[in-house]
C-alpha cells in the first residue's frame, strides 16, 4: 500500500522477531532511571505493552508495505549463514501466508500485554511472567517468520518452556499436571518431527524451504516422502491438534491462566496448521496425496467429536467447565482447518487459512470473555455460573452478557462475521477435492463437517442461553461489574476484527489465494 | 670391530624421532604432577594451596599447549621402517578431545581447589591423582597403536580409584572405590584379551597397520579376530558407562567428591568413547558388520536404562541430585554412542557429531557439577529438593542451572544442547538407523520430565522455615569462576553453535 523500501522492511521483520527476545532479557534486569514507574511491578507490566505495542507497530509497517500485488512471492527476506556445520540459515521472509498470521500474533500478544497490565493473573512475580511472555512471542513470530526447516523447527521448540511456565506458575486448579502434559505431549510430536525434518534434509540436500518448496518433491522419494508427512505429520497434528492428539489441550487450556488461554488458542495452535501448509503441502506433495483422505477423516472425526464433547459439557448437571468447553470447541473448528488443507485444493486451504485467522480471533476474544467471567464469578464452572435459571448476563451486565453472545455467535459460524468464510470454504472444498483423491470419502466429509455445524450452534446457542439469559433475581446475588475500560480496550480490536473479516472476507483471501495457488502448483504458478 | 658399528646402525634406525612440541600436552601435566608430588614434602601445612594453583597453572599451560599444533598434521613415535605407523598422531580429532580432557580438569581443579582446602584430603596425593589422570586421558586420543591406547587408559583410570576413595573415613568413599576398581580392572583385563586375539590375528598393534591386515584375515583366524574385536570394546564401552557396564556409575558418583564425580562424568566418558571411536573407526573398520549393531544396541539400552534410572530418582533422599546427574550421564553417554554406530552403516563420517555432542556434553555437565559444587557447600545432603527456592538466594548461580539443564535437556533457550541432539539425530537419520532415532526421540522426550521438573524447583519459592536457617555462606571465587566459565562458553555456544558443530562436517581424521 506504501511504498517502503526493502532494507527497512528486512529490518522491520527482524526487529519484530529479535525484539522480543531482547526484550524479555531487559525484564528481568532492573529497571533503569527514569523508567521505574510507581513499583517495579507496575514498571515491568508496562515494559511489556511497550515492546508488544514496537513489535505490532512494526508488524502494521509490513502489512503496509507489503506488496499486495505480489503476495505470493516472498518479501522483507533475510538470508545469512548462521551454523554452516547444518546448513543453517537464518532466512527470513514473509508472504501471503503468513503476513496475516503474523499480524494476528503481534496484535493479539499486545491486548494480552494490555489485559495483564491491568490485570495480573494471581501468581508469583510479573518479572518473570513479562519474560515468558515475551520469549514466547519472539518464538510464535519466528515460527511464521523462518523459511529454514530447522529454524522453524527451533522456532516450534521455542515456545515450550515459556508455556509450561505460564501454566504452571499463573494458572489455576491442576496447573502442575496441565503443563506436563502439555509439554511432554508437543515435544514428542516435535521430535518426531525433527526426525522428519531431518529425513527432508538429507535426501534433498537442503533446509531452506523456499528451495523445497519450488523443487515441490521432485528431489524426494515415494517412500521417503510417505515417511517425512508421518513423521511430521505427526508432530503438527498433536500441536494443532487433530483428533485423536488432542488430549493435552483441555486440560492446558483449563489450567492457564486467561492470557495464557488466549495465545494457545490464538497463537499457539496455528503453529500445527501453519505447518502442514507450509511445509508438508509444496515440499512433500505426493506425501499428502497419500495421507490426505486419513486426515479429512481424522478432522471430520474431530469436529463432530469436539462438538459432542461440548455438548455434552453444556448439559445442566455435567458440572462443565466453560474453558474446557471452549477447548474441545477448538478441537472441532480446527477440525475444519486440517479439512480444508486435506482436500489439497486451493479452495480448501484458503478456506483453512481463513479460518485459522478466523478462529485466532474469536477463540481469543471467547477465552477473554470467559476469563473476565471467572474473575467475576470465582468459578468457570457452567453450572455454579448459570445457576437454576441461568447467569442472566443480559440482566446483570448486559454489555459483557452482549459480548458472549456476540463471540458466540461469531465462532458458530453466522454469515457475516469472521466464523463463518473459512468453515465454508473449508467444506466447498471438501466437496470437490484435488485430482485423485476418493470424491465420495471427501463427501462424506463434508457431510459430517456440515452436521458437526449444527451441533457448534447447538452448544453455542445452549451456552449462551445458560449464560447470557435467565432470571436476573432469581440466582445468588452477586454485584456484576461490567465491562472495564481496559477490558473494552482489549477486546474491541478483535470485534472489529471479527466484523470486518466476516464482511469483507477479500482482504485475507486477496493475500492467501495467490500465495496458496503457488504453493499448491509447486512455486511455478 | 664391525660388529658394534652394525648394532650401532641398528640401534639408530631402530630409536623413534620424538616431536616434544606435538606430545608436549601430555607431557606437561605428567611433570607437573611429579613436581607437586615433590614439592608437597617440602611445604608446610599452611602453604599446601599452592599446590592447587600450580595444578591449575599446568593445567592451563597444557591446554595452551595445543594452539601450536592447531594445524593437526604431526606426528611422532613413527616406526623407522614404516613412517605411516605412528604411536601418536595430533590430528584434529586428537587435538579436540585433548582440549576437552584438558580444559575440563582445568574446570575440576579449579571446583577442587575448595574441597581440598576444607574436606580432610590430602593434597598432595590429590593434585597428583588429578593430574596423572589427565595426562593419561590427554594421550589416548592421540595413542595410535593398541598398546599405547591401553597404557593411556590404564593412566587414565588408576589414579581415578584412588581419587574416588579419597574422602577419608567415609565408607562410602572406600566402598565406592572398591566397586570401580574391581569392575574396571575386569574390564580392562577383558579388552587385554581382546587385543592379544588382534594381535595374533594381525600381527601388529598399530591400529593404521591393524586396520590393513584385518581387511583379509585366513579363514582360520576369522573367528579369532572377530572374537578380539568385540572383547577390545568391551573395555572402553566400561569406561563409557554403556549399559551394561553402568552399574558401577551412581555409587561411584555419590561416594566421590564431587569435583571428581564431574571429572568422571565427563573425562572419564571422554575418555571411554575416544578409546571406542579409535579402535573402531580407525582400527576395525573392516569388521564394521560386528562393532556396528553391537555398538547401536549398546547405545539403545543406555539411553533408556540411564533415562528410566534417572525418572526414578525420589528428589529427597539423600545424594539424589548427583546421582540423577550420574544417570543422565548414563543417558547422554547413549546419545554419544549412536554416532559411533552410524559410523559403521553410512560412508560418511559420523564421528564429528560425537565430538560435537561430547563438547557441549562436557560444558554444560560440568557446569552442573559446579552449580551442584556450591549448592552441597551449604546444603551438604546433596538432594534435588535443596535446590527449591536456589534463585530467590542466588540468581545466578540458579539461572546458570536451568541453563545447563536445558542444555542437557536440549531445548530452548538451551540453543547448543538442542543443534547437538539434532547432529546426532542427523547421524542416525542419515545412517538409515531410524529406529534407533526413533528411540532416541522417546529418551529425549523422558530426559525432559527430569531436568525440567529439577529447573522448575528453582524457581519455586523455598520452603517455609527453611529461609530463616540458611545463613549466606560468601562463594568462593573458584568455584564463581568455574561456573561462571562453563556458562558463558554455553552461553556463546548457544549464540554461535558453528563453533563446536563445524566438528560435526567434515572428517577430523586425516585423509
Amino acid at each position: 500500500m506504501i511504498d517502503i523500501s526493502p532494507s527497512v522492511m528486512q529490518f522491520l521483520l527482524a526487529f519484530a522477531v529479535a525484539v522480543p527476545l531482547l526484550g524479555a532479557v531487559a525484564a528481568l534486569l532492573p529497571a533503569p532511571p527514569g523508567l521505574k514507574g510507581k513499583n517495579p511491578d507496575q514498571a515491568v507490566l508496562r515494559h511489556g505493552v511497550t515492546v508488544t505495542g514496537a513489535v505490532l507497530v512494526a508488524a502494521i509497517a509490513l502489512a503496509l508495505g507489503f506488496d499486495h500485488d505480489a503476495p505470493s512471492r516472498f518479501q522483507a527476506t533475510t538470508d545469512i549463514s548462521w551454523i554452516p556445520a547444518l546448513d543453517i540459515r537464518i532466512h527470513l521472509g514473509i508472504d501471503g501466508i503468513s503476513l496475516p498470521l503474523l499480524l494476528m500474533t503481534a496484535l493479539l500478544f499486545f491486548l494480552c500485554a494490555v489485559y495483564s497490565y491491568f490485570k495480573l493473573p494471581e501468581g508469583p512475580s510479573p518479572k518473570a511472567f513479562v519474560s515468558l511472555l515475551l520469549v514466547l512471542e519472539s518464538g510464535t513470530l519466528a515460527t511464521f517468520a523462518v523459511l529454514d526447516l530447522l529454524l522453524f523447527f527451533l522456532a516450534f521448540e521455542m515456545v515450550l518452556i515459556p508455556m509450561y511456565f505460564l501454566i504452571a506458575r499463573w494458572g489455576g486448579a491442576q496447573r502442575q499436571a496441565a503443563a506436563w502434559r502439555f509439554i511432554l505431549y508437543t515435544l514428542l510430536g516435535s521430535v518426531v518431527m525433527l526426525l522428519g525434518l531431518l529425513l527432508i534434509g538429507l535426501n534433498s540436500g537442503t533446509f531452506d524451504m523456499v528451495a523445497l518448496a519450488s523443487d515441490n518433491g521432485r528431489g524426494l522419494s515415494h517412500t521417503t516422502q510417505i515417511l517425512a508427512v508421518l513423521a511430521i505429520g505427526l508432530g503438527l497434528a498433536v500441536k494443532t491438534p487433530m483428533w485423536p492428539l488432542h488430549s493435552w489441550l483441555p486440560d492446558a487450556h483449563t489450567a492457564a491462566p486467561t492470557v495464557g488461554s488466549v495465545l494457545l488458542a490464538g497463537v499457539m495452535l496455528k503453529m500445527g496448521t501453519y505447518g502442514f501448509v507450509r511445509i508438508l503441502l509444496p515440499i512433500t506433495p505426493e506425501g499428502m496425496h497419500t495421507f490426505a483422505p486419513y486426515l479429512g477423516a481424522f478432522a471430520a472425526v474431530g469436529i463432530v467429536y469436539g462438538s459432542l464433547a461440548c455438548l455434552a459439557l453444556a448439559r445442566k448437571g455435567n458440572k462443565g467447565d466453560l474453558k474446557r468447553l471452549i477447548a474441545y470447541s477448538s478441537v472441532g473448528h480446527m477440525g475444519f482447518v486440517l479439512l480444508g488443507i486435506a482436500t489439497l485444493t486451493p479452495t480448501g486451504v484458503n478456506g483453512a487459512l481463513f479460518a485459522n485467522i478466523a478462529h485466532g480471533l474469536i477463540t481469543g476474544l471467547l477465552f477473554f470473555l470467559v476469563g473476565a467471567l471467572k474473575d467475576r464469578y470465582g468459578s468457570s464452572d457452567l453450572d455454579t455460573l448459570a445457576g437454576v435459571t441461568g447467569a442472566a448476563l443480559y440482566g446483570r451486565a448486559p454489555r459483557l452478557g452482549a459480548l458472549l453472545a456476540f463471540a458466540a455467535v461469531a465462532s458458530l459460524g453466522l454469515p457475516g462475521l469472521a466464523g463463518f468464510w473459512g468453515e465454508m470454504l473449508a467444506l466447498f472444498g471438501a466437496f470437490d477435492p484435488a485430482e485423485g483423491l476418493s470424491r465420495p470419502a471427501f463427501l462424506t466429509y463434508m457431510a459430517v463437517g456440515a452436521f458437526g455445524t449444527l451441533l457448534t450452534a447447538a452448544y453455542l446457542l445452549v451456552v449462551v442461553r445458560r449464560v447470557c439469559m435467565g432470571d436476573p433475581k432469581a440466582g445468588p446475588e452477586v454485584s456484576l461489574a461490567d465491562v472495564q475500560h481496559y477490558e473494552f480496550a482489549a477486546w474491541t480490536p478483535l470485534v472489529a476484527l471479527t466484523v470486518l473479516a466476516g464482511l469483507w472476507p477479500a482482504t485475507l483471501l486477496g493475500l492467501t489465494d495467490p500465495a496458496v495457488q503457488k504453493l499448491l502448483a509447486g512455486g511455478n504458478a | 670391530m664391525t660388529a658394534p658399528t652394525v648394532l650401532a646402525a641398528d640401534t639408530a634406525t631402530l630409536v623413534q624421532s620424538v616431536d616434544w612440541l606435538a606430545i608436549a600436552p601430555v607431557v606437561v601435566p605428567a611433570a607437573v604432577a611429579l613436581l607437586v608430588l615433590v614439592a608437597d614434602l617440602f611445604l608446610t601445612e599452611a602453604r599446601k594451596p599452592v599446590l592447587g594453583w600450580i595444578s591449575v597453572a599446568g593445567l592451563a599451560v597444557a591446554t595452551a599447549a595445543l594452539l601450536p599444533l592447531r594445524a593437526g598434521d604431526r606426528t611422532t613415535f613413527c616406526l623407522t621402517g614404516d613412517p605411516a605407523a605412528c604411536s601418536y598422531t595430533a590430528d584434529h580429532f586428537a587435538l579436540v578431545i585433548q582440549f576437552l580432557v584438558l580444559a575440563g580438569a582445568l574446570v575440576t581443579a579449579l571446583l577442587s581447589l575448595t574441597v581440598v582446602r576444607e574436606g580432610r584430603i590430602p593434597a598432595g596425593e590429590y593434585w597428583f591423582l588429578l593430574l596423572s589422570s589427565a595426562a593419561g586421558a590427554a594421550l589416548l586420543p592421540a595413542a595410535r597403536d593398541l598398546a599405547t591406547l591401553i597404557v593411556a587408559l590404564e593412566v587414565a583410570s588408576l589414579p581415578a580409584f584412588a581419587l574416588v576413595g579419597m574422602r577419608r573415613g567415609d565408607r562410602l568413599s572406600s566402598e565406592a572405590a572398591l566397586k570401580f576398581f574391581l569392575s574396571s580392572v575386569t574390564a580392562t583385563a577383558v579388552s587385554l584379551m581382546g587385543v592379544s586375539f588382534v594381535y595374533a590375528a594381525t600381527g601388529s598393534l598399530h591400529l593404521s597397520q591393524v586396520a590393513d591386515r584385518l581387511e583379509d584375515v585366513p579363514g582360520q583366524l576369522d573367528t579369532l579376530a572377530m572374537a578380539g574385536v568385540a572383547l577390545t570394546l568391551v573395555g572402553f564401552a566400561f569406561k563409557t558407562a554403556a549399559v551394561p557396564f553402568h552399574f558401577w556409575v551412581p555409587d561411584t558418583y555419590v561416594g566421590a567428591p564431587l569435583p571428581v564425580a564431574g571429572y568422571l562424568s565427563v573425562i572419564g566418558k571422554a575418555v571411554g568413547f575416544t578409546g571406542l571411536v579409535l579402535v573402531t573407526v580407525i582400527a576395525f573398520p573392516a569388521y564394521s558388520d560386528v562393532w556396528g549393531p553391537a555398538l547401536a544396541v549398546l547405545a539403545a539400552l543406555t539411553m533408556t536404562l540411564g533415562n528410566a534410572a534417572a525418572l526414578r530418582q525420589s528428589p529427597d533422599r539423600p545424594g539424589s541430585a548427583v546421582r540423577l546427574l550420574a544417570w543422565s550421564s548414563v543417558g547422554q553417554a547413549g546419545y554419544l554412542l549412536v554416532p559411533i554406530a552410524a559410523a559403521a552403516y553410512s560412508d560418511r563420517d559420523q564421528i564429528g557429531s560425537t565430538v560435537a555432542y561430547a563438547l557441549m556434553y562436557a560444558t554444560v555437565n560440568l557446569g552442573a557439577f559446579s552449580v551442584a559444587a556450591l549448592v552441597a557447600r551449604t546444603k551438604p545432603l546433596n538432594r534435588i529438593s535443596d535446590y527449591r527456592g536456589l534463585y530467590a538466594e542466588r540468581p545466578l548461580a540458579a539461572l546458570s542451572m536451568a541453563f545447563f539443564l536445558l542444555c542437557l535437556a536440549g531445548l530452548p533457550p538451551g540453543i547448543i544442547g538442542l543443534f547437538a541432539k539434532v547432529v546426532v539425530f542427523r547421524s542416525a537419520v542419515d545412517a538409515g538407523l531410524g529406529w534407533l532415532a526413533v528411540l532416541m526421540a522417546v529418551n529425549v522426550v523422558v530426559a525432559l520430565y527430569y531436568y525440567l521438573r529439577w529447573t522448575a524447583l528453582l524457581f519455586r519459592p523455598a520452603q517455609e522455615g527453611a529461609a530463616e536457617g540458611a545463613v549466606r555462606i560468601k562463594t568462593p571465587p573458584p568455584v564463581k569462576a568455574a561456573i561462571a566459565l562453563t556458562a558463558v562458553t554455553a552461553l556463546v555456544l548457544s549464540g554461535a553453535p558453528q563453533l563446536v558443530l563445524r566438528f560435526a562436517s567434515g572428517t577430523l581424521f586425516p585423509q
